[in-house]
């Protein structure tokens, strides 16, 4: 880890490699169904031909800009870019309907810069103990996190609590559809073929979140964003300033990033709902999560590309690749001869160090490019006609379900998902816990069933359960995300009245 | 003058696009190679050490996508559905394209597949930490015997190549060991790298990936994998297991014999490669030639077999 590494990652050549990678990762990550994890194994062909640490940067830098580039989308159309991105609309999309969309976008961007650098530094300095985490944590606390995930509808559903919880549970219910991940059980597919696949993760939150907003623009005659009468550029001062206030929510929300992308199998939904969820919990008085709180925006985004860095921890000590992305980078290391796993930074230390300089150099270039990138992303969704925005979204939906699997079915699933979600939003049901529902359903299910199989093995469920110390921690988390929010109504309730007296 | 040239080039260059038009006959362009699982898998490892021979050999690009979902079932379902012009081809894996039909209707069956090359296989392999007490074998069976059920081993997926063998090595030894599936072989490591189970159903690219920080315990092969001299083979301590879980590729049958032919005769000139062949070994991998002319033969043997020990474990009526 000396001076030469980050001399060979700053080549003019691996400049222009992490410069290109961002760009077209961030323009990949905007568009609903097109994914990191298509874009890399596109591009690993490519790579072959470079030197490993070269490859590696290209790969890593269109990772990163691709969890930001998710942000677009999420904040001016309701509708997350990635996976990742799911939270980013819960604040996102408010602020973009106040008009303040440009600021927005800017604040996920210096976001997603500090969550990056922070989970690359992590990865540089800390990578060896920190993979321990990811060993940790076994089935049941699997099984305690999503449960904590879990809760978090609890939280975002104020007032409508009742509606939060039918839609998570409708969510887990669709999660099971299809052929079970690790019993191999065929479930609820009623003899249909086309079920048998399931209900992708990607094409239900295009369904979910995309076509609703759609037919909202259709069936309303206002503009789509509000805009104050001059586009202003991106309001990178405001935003700036926004963000140096939230230091700690960023530094906090990076760490947590950091941590759950070390655990292969979270990811950066978890990671972003995480962050949110911790952030909602320490509000102030005149913050109001969910109708525009830039804090909230930063947190997720902050979280999402702070796992990078901590996803690539596992994949390099341990050869345990942490997301989809990360398991093509492997494979890709694999075919250049890189042994990755427990002696990799002791063998290969000079590519390992390049590439985590690399990532680095790419997070930061990220800054400019993102910022341009967003501002004509901006620029272009608010000026123009509705007339031609519906249709080109209306499109984009549809190639980027079918670019998943090549699938038409499942596009109609989509499609149905869409119109389902638009009728069942009409009575209050909001997409958010159905897709939560959907992402935590199956890790808390296989944590579930491992813990069960396990613990009965060894006579001792309720120890495997409850007698984990870090299940223990994830259990008084969810405790205290559940109770908290009642407890506080209640004093404010009584502020209030011993006020009237 | 400058002009002639500018031609002469021209028809060098129409000339050597010609010829290589010639070399790859029946390719038309890059090929889109379907891979019915997520990125990381051994069938996605294979595929791209794969990747870089072809391209040398043939000149065009096996482009690897992934279309995951019910565990392999909606790739292969949606094989026979897609252009037979030789451009697609799709990873194929056994036990899975047997015992899936076999369970329930997935919307293909065993006999609906073109497999034109079974390349390779990855041999099972009894895996445990390298700190683990267990130091042989026999050291796992007597604490499995002493203690029915405590003995606690991941593996990837349930009916899968992990289970049978798990299920089998139970019968042939008498031992009861409890079987934890797990999505993939990157999960049934983290939880053995983690002791959440005492070992590990995986196979030889385990030992491979993770070097020093596990101990293969026996493998499953008839003689010794050359990247581990001093693992025994199960034949060797008295166990009659060969097998683990066995990767080809295959086309829409729509294809012409034509078509097929060519893709074996491919297919065997890079697992002919010597420097693929060194590569794959280094990766844990044990390789296997089965090319068209011998699918069927190989393939009504692995069948039986793996039919027999599914029935008698109860995974299939």
């Amino acid at each position: 880890m000396n001076f030469d590494h980050f001399l060979t990652a700053a080549t003019p050549f691996n400049l222009c490699l992490a410069l290109f990678g961002v760009a077209a990762g961030t323009i990949v990550g905007s568009i609903p169904g097109l994914t990191a994890t298509m874009a890399l194994a596109v591009l690993v062909p490519i790579t072959f031909s470079m030197d490993p640490a070269s490859a590696l940067i290209l790969l890593g830098a269109i990772y990163t800009g691709a969890l930001y580039g998710g942000a677009y989308a999420a904040i001016l159309l309701n509708t997350p870019g990635t996976p990742s991105a799911i939270a980013t609309t819960f604040d996102g999309y408010p602020m973009a309907k106040k008009g303040d969309g440009d600021l927005a976008v800017a604040l996920a961007c210096f976001a997603s810069v500090c969550g990056g650098l922070i989970g690359a530094f992590a990865l540089l300095l800390l990578a060896p103990p920190l993979s321990k985490v990811a060993l940790a944590f076994g089935p049941v606390e699997y099984f305690w996190l999503s449960v904590f995930g879990l809760s978090l509808i609890a939280s975002l559903s104020t007032g409508n609590l009742m509606k939060g919880l039918a839609g998570g549970a409708f969510g887990m219910i669709l999660s099971t559809v299809g052929v079970a991940e690790i019993s191999a059980d065929i479930r609820l597919t009623f003899g249909s073929q086309t079920l048998i696949s399931g209900f992708g993760v990607v094409g239900t939150l295009i369904g979910l979140y995309c076509i609703p907003v759609l037919i909202d623009l259709v069936a309303v005659p206002d503009r789509h964003l509000k805009v104050e009468k001059d586009v202003k550029s991106v309001r990178i001062g405001e935003a700036f300033g926004l963000a140096m206030r939230s230091k700690f929510n960023l530094v906090r929300s990076s760490i947590i990033g950091t941590l759950v992308g070390i655990l292969p199998g979270a990811g950066g939904s978890v990671a972003g709902l995480v962050a949110y969820s911790e952030v909602k919990r320490g509000a102030k008085p005149h913050q109001k999560f969910g109708e525009g709180e830039p804090d909230g925006i930063m947190a997720v985004e902050s979280a999402n590309n702070a796992t990078v860095g901590g996803g690539f921890i596992p994949t390099l000590v341990l050869g345990i690749p942490g997301t989809p992305p990360d398991a093509i980078v492997l494979g890709a290391l694999l075919v250049q001869g890189v042994r990755t796993g427990p002696t990799m930074f002791q063998q290969s230390g000079s590519i390992v160090y390049t590439f985590i300089y690399g990532l680095i150099i790419a997070t930061i270039m990220m800054l400019p490019a993102g910022l341009l990138i967003g501002r004509y992303a901006y620029k272009s969704i608010v000026t123009i006609p509705k007339a031609v925005l519906v249709p080109a979204v209306g499109f984009m939906t549809i190639i980027g379900t079918f670019a998943i699997r090549n699938s038409i079915s499942d596009v109609v699933i989509m499609l149905c998902l869409g119109v389902f979600g638009w009728v069942v939003a009409r009575f209050g049901f909001a997409a958010s816990p159905i897709v939560l529902g959907l992402i935590l359903g199956p890790i808390a299910e296989q944590g579930f069933v491992q813990g069960w199989t396990i613990g009965a093995a060894t006579n001792n469920l309720a120890g495997m359960f409850f007698g984990r110390p870090i299940s223990q921690g994830i259990i008084a988390f969810t405790l205290i995300t559940l109770i908290l929010p009642v407890f506080m109504a209640r004093r404010q309730t009584k502020l209030l009245e011993r006020n009237a007296k | 003058m400058l002009r002639r040239t500018i031609l002469k080039a021209g028809a060098a260059l129409a000339l050597v696009t010609s010829l290589a038009t010639v070399a790859s006959a029946e390719l038309s362009g890059p090929v889109n190679y379907i891979i019915p699982f997520g990125p990381g898998g051994e069938s996605d490892i294979s595929a791209r050490l794969q990747q870089p021979f072809f391209k040398e050999k043939f000149g065009q690009d096996l482009v690897v996508s992934y279309q995951p979902g019910g565990g392999g079932a909606v790739g292969w379902a949606s094989l026979n559905g897609l252009s037979g012009d030789g451009q697609t081809i799709m990873g194929v894996n056994l036990p899975h394209i047997v015992i899936k039909p076999a369970q329930k209707d997935v919307g293909f069956k065993t006999e609906d597949l073109n497999i034109f090359h079974m390349f390779h296989f990855t041999p099972d392999a009894l895996v445990v930490t390298a700190d683990s007490p267990y130091q042989t074998l026999e050291d796992l069976v007597a604490d499995a015997k002493a203690n029915p059920g405590q003995v606690t081993i991941s593996g990837s997926g349930k009916a899968s190549a992990n289970h049978l063998a798990q299920i089998k090595f139970d019968k042939m030894t008498g031992a009861t060991t409890t079987y934890v599936p797990f999505k993939g072989t990157g999960a049934a490591v983290t939880a053995l790298l983690g002791k959440q189970v005492k070992a590990e159903w995986g196979y030889t690219t385990v030992g491979a990936a993770q070097g020093d920080a596990v101990r293969l315990l026996a493998v499953a092969m008839e003689e010794r994998h050359p990247l581990f001299p001093d693992v025994p083979t199960f034949k060797e301590l008295g166990y009659d297991m060969v097998g683990g879980a066995y990767r080809g590729i295959a086309l829409p049958n729509t294809a012409s014999d034509e078509t097929t032919k060519m893709w074996s005769d491919m297919i065997s000139e890079v697992n002919g490669d010597e420097a693929f062949r060194q590569k794959m070994l280094d990766a844990g991998f044990a390789l296997l030639d089965v090319d068209a002319a011998e699918m069927d033969a190989f393939m009504a043997e692995r069948k039986e077999e793996y039919l027999k020990d599914a029935r008698e474990a109860g995974l299939i009526k």
